[in-house]
């Protein structure tokens, strides 16, 4: 029997307060192709820099053809015959194709060899690859061409894929599956992380499922349902919390017909997005990251004031225009996702990062209160159970944690008008977690426009009177949270909800939503 | 392999050390270089180091040196925080001294009798003008053409240079003055009042000491002074909090052109008494060092700017006293700023040898 050509046991990677794998086994025959899926932050990247050499396990096994072995750098690993396609390309622009290759290869092997080896390899895949051609006119999927047949130049005998298809059009991933299954029948492994649930049905053997770090099932995909996957890879329909229902008041936020290009190519660009957030309502959007969550909040907060006036109303007013400190005025307050150099100066202390979106300490001529600043910052400290040393610590000083509770705590505290939180509880730990949901509730009874942009799904069904998905850029018409169930918001994280950019209407329709399909940026934990 | 990695919290006593630990490095690389080129390290340093402190006078010439410096060096801590990396303060410290000069010269031709006192103010309007406006220049670019900062204010440096000396060496030029590069001697009445009869001490210096003040209040008490600071180290959260990144970049270089300027002017109207070509020796470039030996903080920059001028003054000494050669003073100051980054670098991380795991 010939063993397998990959097999983890029992790997276990904990970072300082994460553990990032925990006791992941998995087993990857010859000429198989096996998915990992899981959500973001699920381990998977971890996992794959495990294999790949890039971190060392804290404990567990690795076997190649059935011996242990140790990988303690890429290049031990890209010496056993394992090669990797990153989510993101490494290459030049300014240089040919077969430079781009040329660059990473020793110095003894000339250029014109290069070039005949990538024509021979794109003529035994029936890829169309023109090695003299420069990167800079490209598409992103003959780029994504490049990456692979620099990988299949090496002969590898395990070809790892991160999120191969996040950047690519519909037609680009059909080519894309052809090549894999090739390779595949000359008895290449091929890992193949992705959260996309039909991807994996259509192309995997095999898949092994991680949920926050643990492996929750090992299934044959083209067996399974994708309800039954995203089952696996979400968890059980988390209970609801006893709260009473919303007295929905009048409307505070609207956004119509958000229209915006994407800033830089990694971007997302957002069409025709479209909502009503209510005085005493929480709204959640879902989404898998990297779909335009950034771009929208960015948008909402003033953080990017190019869309029309009218595009963004607050309390029928048009502030699409507006800057973040005068929406602040109007009442809408934000909660933003990185907490580091975006919610907080790390260098700075709490007291003075108070000062970035409240101004109650402030006197004659922007003169600060010291004293009021400080008492100020340690009655937000107390009510939000926020552990440091005092007001003057640094920002850099707290955990992640904590941080993240002083934030949310500086802008509950704000008794803002309409809020606007992204990942709320990303990070905090279970109680915390739930101190943060229940202030979000309470504020919500007190007659504040809640918005939520999260993707952990428990979280938006615990405590959201309405969803939204968002995906590729467009965001779903919203449900009632009673009314949705996990398999359908999953199935709508896809782009699958009707008239949604994944929707085949035509072959334009297709085309042009796979043209906006953004690459899952920023996904990486 | 040698690594460099982050202590997870900085000693706060090598902290206020590593100045301290920076300067006896200075002094020992010193010894062994005045060994090597034959002198006697023990006079040289003497020279060198305590020569400047010696007598009132020598006090005096301290403050002197000093004054261009603090007020250069405020502005560019102030920039620098912002991260507007403003490296030409040297340019408008040359615009600043020509629009004082100018002024005085006016007041010296046409014979109008004021007083030094009334002019004084008047002396640092047209400095600050001067140097204010030579920034505007940086700041236009900047924030019309996003044009690099560091590139513009360096390049006004050479232009200011040129200009200095086409005045100087044309229209200024004084009549009776042997066809020397240089305008006619200011009159007595535009001269800034000294401190010290018979010193050339002027109080421009104390000017230069309440400017600290008011930068440091600015800085670290106003709401304003908060703002810049944010958009230095993260651009994310000035965007977050809704702080102008274009106000950051004209307070700045407008607030370091002007004082640059003040300095500039003060040049010319103090110790010098007319334009040359060479009004400045450098200082717009030497504040750059202060303003980081002084962290960045406007009471670090008094600190820097003496212990710079400590160096400048000693530096002259040791060429006239020893005959060491001018040069070395260069080298004196490029190893102390590097002992000073060395040791601010192991404050905050620590070396391991050995292969990464």
């Amino acid at each position: 029997m010939i063993p397998p050509r990959l097999e983890l046991r029992a790997i276990t990677k904990r970072f300082a307060q994460v553990v990032a794998n925990d006791d992941v086994s998995l087993v990857v025959n010859p000429g198989e192709i096996h998915a990992v899926l899981g959500e973001n932050g699920a381990g998977k990247s971890t996992l794959m820099k495990v294999i790949y050499g890039a971190v060392q396990a804290d404990a567990g096994e690795i076997l190649w053809d059935g011996r242990p072995v140790s990988v303690r750098s890429p290049h031990d690993a890209r010496a056993l015959g394992i090669a990797m396609v990153f989510q993101h390309f490494s290459l030049f622009d300014t240089l040919t194709v077969a430079e781009n290759v040329w660059l990473g290869l020793p110095p003894s092997v000339k250029l014109q060899e290069v070039s005949d080896g990538i024509r021979r390899k794109a003529a035994e895949y029936g890829l169309d690859l023109h090695p003299e051609k420069p990167v800079h006119v490209l598409s992103v999927g003959e780029r994504q061409r490049v990456e692979i047949v620099r990988a299949l130049l090496a002969e590898p005998r395990l070809l790892i894929l991160d999120e191969p298809t996040s950047v690519l059009t519909p037609q680009a991933v059909e080519k894309l599956f052809e090549t894999l299954r090739k390779l595949a029948a000359t008895g290449c492994a091929i890992l193949y992380i992705s959260h996309k649930l039909d991807e994996i049905r259509a192309l995997c053997h095999r898949c092994t499922v991680l949920r926050a770090g643990k492996v929750t099932g090992t299934a044959d995909p083209s067996q399974e349902t994708t309800a039954t996957l995203s089952r696996l890879m979400i968890g059980a329909e988390p209970p609801r919390l006893e709260r009473r229902a919303a007295k929905v008041g009048g409307l505070a936020l609207r956004v119509d017909g958000l229209t915006l290009p994407r800033i830089d190519k990694f971007g997302v660009a957002l069409e025709a997005v479209g909502l009503d957030v209510h005085e005493g309502e929480i709204v959640g959007i879902a989404g898998v990251s990297g779909n335009g969550q950034q771009e929208l909040l960015a948008a909402l907060s003033g953080e990017d004031p190019r869309a029309d006036a009218g595009a963004v109303q607050l309390f029928g007013r048009g502030i699409g225009r507006a800057g973040a400190r005068q929406r602040r005025k109007l009442g809408l307050h934000f909660v933003p996702e990185e907490r580091l150099g975006r919610g907080a100066v790390p260098t700075l202390s709490l007291a003075s990062n108070l000062l970035l979106t409240r101004n109650e300490a402030l006197r004659w001529l922007g003169f600060i209160d010291r004293r009021a600043l400080r008492d100020q910052t340690s009655g937000i400290m107390r009510r939000y159970w926020v552990k440091a040393s005092g007001p003057q610590a640094v920002a850099r000083s707290l955990s992640g944690g904590n941080l993240q509770k002083y934030i949310v705590g500086r802008e509950l505290d704000a008794v803002p008008k309409m809020l606007v939180v992204a990942q709320p509880t990303w990070g905090v730990d279970v109680g915390a977690a739930a101190q943060i949901r229940a202030e979000l509730v309470a504020l919500r009874d007190a007659g504040c426009a809640v918005l939520v942009v999260s993707e952990e799904l428990e979280e938006l069904f615990a405590i959201t009177d309405r969803l939204h998905v968002i995906a590729k850029g467009r965001l779903s018409p919203s449900i009632p949270t009673a009314d949705a169930t996990v398999e359908r918001i999953g199935e709508w994280m896809s782009g699958l909800w009707p008239g949604g950019p994944s929707m085949p209407t035509g072959p334009d329709a297709r085309a042009r939503a796979g043209e906006v399909a953004p690459p899952a940026s920023g996904s990486a934990p | 392999m040698i690594r460099l990695e982050a202590r997870p919290v900085p000693s706060l006593a090598m902290s206020v050390l590593s100045p301290v630990i920076a300067l006896a490095v200075t002094v020992g690389v010193g010894f062994a270089l005045f060994l090597a080129l034959g002198k006697d390290p023990g006079r040289v340093l003497q020279v060198f180091l305590l020569e400047p402190f010696h007598g009132v006078r020598a006090l005096t010439e301290l403050g002197l040196k000093s004054t261009p410096l603090v007020l250069c060096a405020l502005g560019l801590a102030l920039c620098f925080r912002s991260n507007v990396w403003n490296i030409g303060a040297e340019g408008q410290f040359l615009m600043g001294g020509i629009a004082g000069g100018g002024v005085a010269l006016w007041i010296t031709q046409e014979g109008l009798g004021v007083s030094r006192w009334a002019f004084l103010p008047v002396l640092v309007l047209a400095g600050a003008l001067g140097g204010g406006a030579w920034a505007a220049v940086v700041a236009w670019l900047k924030d019309r053409f996003n044009a690099n900062e560091i590139l513009v204010s360096l390049m006004l440096v050479y232009v200011a240079n040129l200009f200095l000396s086409w005045l100087v060496f044309g229209p200024w030029k004084d009549p009776q003055g042997f066809n020397f590069p240089q305008t006619m001697s200011f009159a007595a009445a535009t001269e800034v009042p000294r401190v010290v009869r018979g010193m050339r001490l002027h109080w421009g210096f104390a000017f230069a000491l309440g400017a600290a003040v008011v930068m440091w209040v600015y800085m670290f008490r106003t709401y304003h002074g908060l703002q810049l600071q944010v958009g230095g180290p993260s651009p994310a959260a000035a965007r977050y909090a809704g702080f102008s990144s274009r106000a950051a970049v004209w307070t700045t270089l407008l607030v370091s052109g002007a004082l640059a300027g003040v300095a500039g002017a003060f040049e010319v109207a103090g110790p010098m008494g007319q334009l040359t070509p060479h009004v400045s020796s450098g200082y717009g470039f030497t504040a750059i060092i202060v303003a980081f030996v002084g962290r960045l903080h406007p009471l670090g920059c008094i600190l820097g700017s003496l212990l710079l001028s400590v160096f400048l003054i000693g530096g002259e000494l040791a060429q006239s006293r020893v005959g060491l050669p001018s040069a070395l003073t260069g080298v004196f100051q490029g190893v102390l700023l590097l002992s000073l980054l060395a040791c601010d670098t192991l404050v905050h991380n620590r070396l391991r040898v050995g292969r990464l795991r």
